[in-house]
């Protein structure tokens, strides 16, 4: 199997090439998927309909973590929704595991697994019981089923909590469930909704262990959305941007921050620089190194390869005898990615879909 | 051709197991279990001590209150415990355990017939168990195993049909307010419009008229009409008859706002 998840590859930004061999082989394939909910009555602030989706096109290659990362209402949990066969597109088709959402619900729903934004675990029930009606619903029963369901809870830590009703469970121990309930019938690709929103840091962090325990493992595909940047960076091996319903851009996290063209790279002087023309003089002759600013004992640049650029940058402040007290190299974040493909920052995205998915979401 | 032939025993099974569900949640909840059995206790000795002497009414027909008094007190039951069923289901909906479902190779009507069934059952076992508490009072039951056997399903089948109505409603308008406001203006009404309290002989007429349209009527009129001592059988079944379409009516309008909540995801 594909152990590597993490190769870096060309040719990030829309995968045209995928998207039009008709995603043969491909774990999840959607093109042009376009939604538009009608909030009933009381919300009258958009009379014509919240478009959810508006042409969104996604290529999954199996057996990796793919991510789908956005600010809430960007369309991530509806795209989720329609592979999963809850919710119909308007138009444009998908298919998981071969098949088409639209016409194969059957044979789609055997093949995943969904862990939603909300636990779907029933509370009154135990952990156990809640798994063994998942299977049930699957078609199993017998031993078959109890060692799946004990395999389960031992590799989720709940073997404990088992017999116990599951309202009395901590929120990480809801989400193992969850996870747990999502992989009962060996699903072939596994749907991860924000997995770890409302989570605290330390259940955060177990999570998303668990999360890369299963990457790759018996050629699992998972479709991770998320809104939080440092875990698209951390998980996916691919991840697509999502914005006002369209993939903005797509491709490896490193592919995509590369396109940033340049490192940071921050220098601290030792004493505050009495004129900064020097300085900048001294560094503009370093090859590869722009965006020369200085402020006082702070110097910043940007540099292709920042950590490269080090030693040079080094030297040619010591030429002019300007000591250095600390050197960072920082590649750009997918914040930076971000702002550019959507042409905003995250946070304010953010904001501004939430005032405007007010009311519509019901 | 062979998943034709299986399909059917397939959703009988997943019926079972979503039915066994609910029937876990409901055994697991005592606090909720004790109120659905002590609720029918109080007001089969409230009404009971209040309208005792009701009966030396001339016309009322019946001998003791409390023998009057059972069949009502279990179709009352009937009604105020399935009409809030449309709460578990926004609940499910709102958790998320509903779309937890949905996405599952689940047979769709598998959901909403373990809800049927499941009310009927609750219904039936709390019927069963007012039956017993009011014979331990004293009450007589002239018309036998019979009588009491289609006074059970009568009650029971009312309350799938409000049960039904219920889920509709929930699945409908998404909104516990809209519920308990329907709840609370209907449940009076609907049984003081019936024989549950008092013989319709002794109503106004135009109380008569309203308690011939009123579908806890039916099931009292059914039940009383095989309890008595000269069961009346034409009555059982022309009422039974009644209830039986509207249940079905009900069942239908909820499998039919099913369909659209879906549409709705």
């Amino acid at each position: 199997m594909n152990t590597d998840t993490r190769t870096p590859s060309p040719g990030a930004v829309p995968d045209r090439a995928a998207e039009q061999s008709g995603g043969a082989g491909a774990a999840v394939h959607a093109v042009d998927l376009v939604k538009t909910y009608h909030p009933k009555g009381r919300g009258k602030a958009a009379p014509e309909g919240v478009r959810a989706l508006d042409g969104l096109s996604i290529s999954v290659e199996p057996g990796i973590v793919f991510g789908l990362l956005g600010p809430n209402g960007a369309g991530k949990s509806t795209t989720v929704k329609i592979l999963t066969t809850l919710a119909a597109a308007d138009s444009g088709t998908a298919t998981v595991a071969g098949f088409d959402v639209a016409r194969e619900h059957a044979k789609v729903r055997r093949a995943i697994g969904v862990v939603a934004q909300r636990s779907g675990a029933d509370p009154v029930a135990t952990g156990r019981d809640n798994l063994l009606l998942q299977g049930r619903l699957y078609g199993m029963g017998g031993v078959e089923l109890t060692r799946r369901v004990d395999e389960l809870l031992a590799r989720f830590d709940l073997t404990e909590a088992a017999r116990r009703q599951v309202k009395t469970y901590s929120g990480g121990m809801l989400r193992r469930l969850d996870v747990a309930i999502g992989l009962v019938h060996r699903p072939q690709v596994l749907f991860l909704d924000e997995p770890t929103t409302g989570l605290d840091p330390e259940a955060r962090t177990a999570m998303w262990e668990e999360i890369e325990r299963l990457a790759g493992a018996e050629g699992l595909t998972i479709l991770l959305t998320t809104h939080y940047l440092e875990e698209a960076d951390k998980l996916a091996a691919r991840l697509a941007i999502v914005d006002r319903g369209r993939i903005v851009a797509e491709g490896t996290p490193d592919a995509l921050k590369g396109e940033l063209h340049g490192d940071a790279v921050a220098v601290e002087l030792s004493r505050p620089a009495a004129d900064e023309l020097p300085v900048v003089g001294a560094l503009g002759a370093v090859s590869g190194l722009r965006d020369i600013t200085v402020d006082g004992r702070r110097v910043a640049a940007r540099a292709d390869d920042g950590a490269a650029a080090v030693p040079a940058v080094l030297a040619a402040l010591d030429r002019i005898g300007a000591s250095v007290a600390a050197v960072t190299v920082s590649r750009p974040s997918l914040d930076d990615v971000y702002l550019r493909y959507a042409g905003r920052s995250f946070a304010a995205a953010e904001n501004v879909i939430e005032h405007a998915a007010e009311g519509a979401s019901r | 051709m062979s998943t034709a032939v299986f399909a059917p025993s397939a959703a009988v099974r997943e019926t079972w197991f979503m039915t066994q569900r609910q029937f876990m949640a409901f055994l697991r909840q005592p606090a909720y279990l004790i109120i659905t059995l002590i609720q029918p206790v109080i007001w089969l000795f409230l009404f009971g001590a209040l309208f005792r002497r009701v009966v030396e009414i001339p016309g009322f027909g019946a001998g003791s209150y409390l023998d009057y008094l059972v069949p009502g007190v279990i179709v009352m039951s009937a009604v105020s415990s399935n009409m809030w069923a449309g709460m578990g289901t926004l609940e499910e909906i709102e958790r998320g355990t509903l779309n937890r479902f949905l996405i599952t190779p689940v047979h769709r009507s598998a959901i909403m017939n373990a809800n049927v069934l499941m009310q009927t059952l609750t219904t039936a076992f709390q019927s069963v168990v007012i039956v017993l508490l009011g014979w331990l009072g004293g009450a007589h039951y002239p018309g036998g195993a019979a009588g009491l056997l289609v006074l059970v399903v009568a009650s029971s089948v009312l309350g799938a049909v409000f049960g039904a109505f219920s889920n509709a409603i929930g699945m409908l308008v998404r909104e516990r307010e809209s519920i308990i406001g329907i709840n609370t203006f209907m449940l009076l009404p609907l049984t003081f419009l019936s024989s549950a309290f008092m013989t319709t002989g002794l109503m106004p007429h135009w109380m008569q008229v309203v308690a011939r349209f009123n579908p806890v009527n039916w099931a009292l009129e059914a039940g009383r009409a095989a309890m008595s001592e000269h069961a009346d059988w034409w009555s059982v079944l022309s009422h039974g008859g009644w209830l039986v379409l509207l249940a079905a009516g009900a069942i239908w309008l909820s499998m039919r706002t099913f369909r659209s909540y879906q549409k709705s995801v």
